[in-house]
């Protein structure tokens, strides 16, 4: 029973006036596991979350349970966790294997239980030739699966993964996601994953919270959160190039920000009058940059067009329609969904 | 781009030799005198190659009891006296020091801000300063003539404290978290993990350490009134009588060197160490 349960969390630092509050509340129930991604712009509380349910900083308010048990006061190594750390976090003097026992010799593991359990983490993750190396003699790549492999002999109820891709260059990024994907599968542990990527969070999440200034702005799928985003500011975070929020689509009710994803827009004969004022060839495809004709406000907007389509000219008007069941309305003034 | 001009390498190297050449001549002449005997040292001018009586001044100056007008304390036991106190201020002050600085850098205490500038603020207090009460109260409690009272009063230090707190400052906070997650003790952390990372830190801390409290004068002069508990430094001193008495200098400048001997082979054989402690980065 790892499920874990964050009811109406709350980070404050400092006290009385000068008090700040970073995390506003964040409800979430995470079933047994499941595979949660927390994911959001760079000072949006994820991390800060994250360590708030692996014991690393304390609750200011509500309740994070794990299993059932409020673990609240608990310290980090009572709560049946494991966490991969963004640097690897390494001990330095230490062979990956007493890297990889640490833990369980301070829980006083029999030996040859830990030499069992290391031995299978090593084997799942290919870095058994690495075993008797020291981290400074390993590839980043190969750091970061001895920082997994640590996780996993403890054996725990819940994994916590802290950006632990952002040290990785963009191949290294890809392939490690897929062993994460696959090490998921494997051994089926309820896991929280911190990015600030969008791609990571669509690639490994089951579901995903979505956070903004300490405010959690949609729980939902992958699916959910692409489809359907709940705010303003989750549709243009989720997906690339982000959805236009369009205040001045003609047609367009006041108070109402129309949101119609680049790739929901097609070029015709008639609709909404643009003039193209850039186009960005990508190869599979074509981004198409265009501003209203009817208003003369800044307003940007974005189409996705496929190589086989006519590539606009420069300066001309072009037409778009937005797909009928592909528009999304929020309000204005609150960006969320209406 | 140095510039290859023979000339100025011969003059770099003769600089350099002369430089070698003062240091080392006391030294030498230091040598020689200690394989003289008296009467051939005092006659000017005095010898320049050593003579042949080495075995038999070393040994006068290690068993003692020879004729010089100054004190004819054994060397052999005020060299002893030395290692003992030097080796005991060394391990004493690193491992206070170790544990000043894992306590200001790990842990939060009351007052842990005044504690911190209190010992800031020692290293503004040299042994002279504080040399006054420092003898009362050891006199007090009748440690004078004591190992105790040759160390104690020098065992704490602020600098060594403040050499380790730079260095646990700059271990990353997710090494200490790791650690936590592992569910290792504020002690077991220390242990397991910042010692093996401290250790050129404390070699660099060993020598400094060990050849400061080789070479304490001041505090044993005061602190020790009776022969048989001199460092040698200290001998070396008492064995020069001044005014115009007849001092054996063979045995005094024989007793400089034995003293020279122990920090110069800690030196040598922590060298290594040494260096690498003041300048390393690797995490």
């Amino acid at each position: 029973m790892a499920s874990i349960s964050l009811k109406n969390v709350i980070k404050r630092y400092g006290t009385g006036k000068t008090a700040n509050q970073v995390i506003h509340g964040v409800n979430a129930e995470i079933a047994d596991g499941e595979f949660i991604v927390i994911v959001g712009p760079s000072g949006c509380g994820k991390s800060t979350l994250l360590r708030m349910v692996a014991g690393l900083e304390e609750v200011s308010g509500g309740q994070i349970s794990i299993g059932g048990r409020v673990v609240n006061d608990l310290e980090p190594s009572d709560r049946d966790i494991a966490m991969v750390f963004q640097n690897y976090a390494l001990y330095p003097h230490m062979s990956v294997f007493d890297n990889m026992a640490y833990g369980l010799k301070i829980a006083k593991v029999p030996l040859d239980e830990i030499k069992a359990r290391v031995d299978k983490a090593a084997k799942i993750l290919e870095i058994g030739p690495f075993l008797e190396r020291k981290p400074r003699e390993l590839s980043g790549g190969q750091r970061q699966r001895v920082a997994m492999g640590r996780a996993i002999v403890r054996q725990p109820q819940v994994f916590l993964f802290d950006e632990p891709l952002s040290n990785l260059d963009a191949k290294l990024r890809a392939q490690t996601r897929l062993e994460i994907q696959k090490l998921h599968r494997e051994l089926g542990i309820t896991s929280l994953f911190v990015t600030h990527d969008q791609v990571e969070a669509m690639t490994l999440a089951q579901r995903m919270i979505v956070m903004n200034g300490g405010v959690m702005e949609q729980f939902g799928t992958p699916e959910e959160v692409y489809t359907r985003p709940a705010t303003t500011f989750v549709a243009s975070f989720i997906g690339s190039p982000p959805m236009n929020l369009l205040k001045n689509a003609p047609d367009a009710q006041a108070g109402t920000i129309t949101g119609v994803r680049p790739e929901h827009l097609d070029i015709t004969a008639t609709g909404w009058a643009l003039q193209v004022e850039a186009v960005e060839m990508l190869g599979a495809e074509r981004l198409v940059y265009g501003r209203w004709t009817h208003s003369s406000t800044d307003e940007l907007v974005i189409i996705r067009t496929e190589e086989s389509h006519a590539v606009p000219v420069l300066g001309t008007t072009i037409h778009v329609t937005p797909r009928p069941d592909r528009i999304h309305h929020f309000d204005a003034a609150t960006g969320k969904r209406k | 781009m140095v510039e290859r001009n023979s000339f100025l390498t011969f003059l770099a190297h003769a600089i350099m030799i002369l430089g070698v050449a003062v240091v080392a001549f006391p030294l030498y002449l230091a040598f020689v005198a200690s394989t003289h005997t008296a009467q051939e040292i005092v006659q000017a001018p005095m010898p320049l190659l050593p003579g042949g009586h080495m075995w038999e001044t070393y040994s006068k100056a290690l068993i003692g009891g020879g004729a010089g007008a100054g004190s004819t304390a054994p060397v052999a036991h005020m060299m002893w006296v030395s290692l003992v106190t030097a080796l005991v201020i060394t391990f004493g002050k690193i491992t206070i020091s170790l544990m000043s600085a894992f306590a200001i850098v790990y842990f939060r205490f009351p007052f842990k801000g005044f504690f911190f500038w209190a010992i800031f603020i020692t290293l503004m207090l040299p042994v002279e300063v504080r040399i006054g009460p420092t003898y009362k109260v050891v006199a007090d409690l009748g440690m004078l003539n004591t190992y105790a009272g040759l160390t104690i009063p020098l065992i704490a230090s602020a600098t060594a404290t403040f050499l380790f707190r730079q260095f646990f400052m700059s271990v990353p906070d997710e090494l200490t978290e790791a650690a936590r997650m592992d569910g290792a003790s504020p002690m077991r952390f220390f242990i397991d993990i910042l010692l093996p990372l401290s250790k050129t830190s404390i070699a660099a801390l060993f020598v400094i350490q060990f050849i400061y409290g080789w070479n304490q004068y001041l505090w044993p002069l005061l602190a020790t009134t009776s022969e048989d508990m001199y460092p040698v430094v200290v001998g070396i001193k008492m064995m020069v009588a001044g005014g115009d008495s007849q001092n054996e200098w063979n045995v005094v400048m024989a007793t400089a060197l034995l003293a020279m001997l122990p920090p110069a082979a800690v030196v040598i054989l922590m060298q290594k160490w040494f260096v690498k402690g003041l300048v390393d980065t690797e995490k």
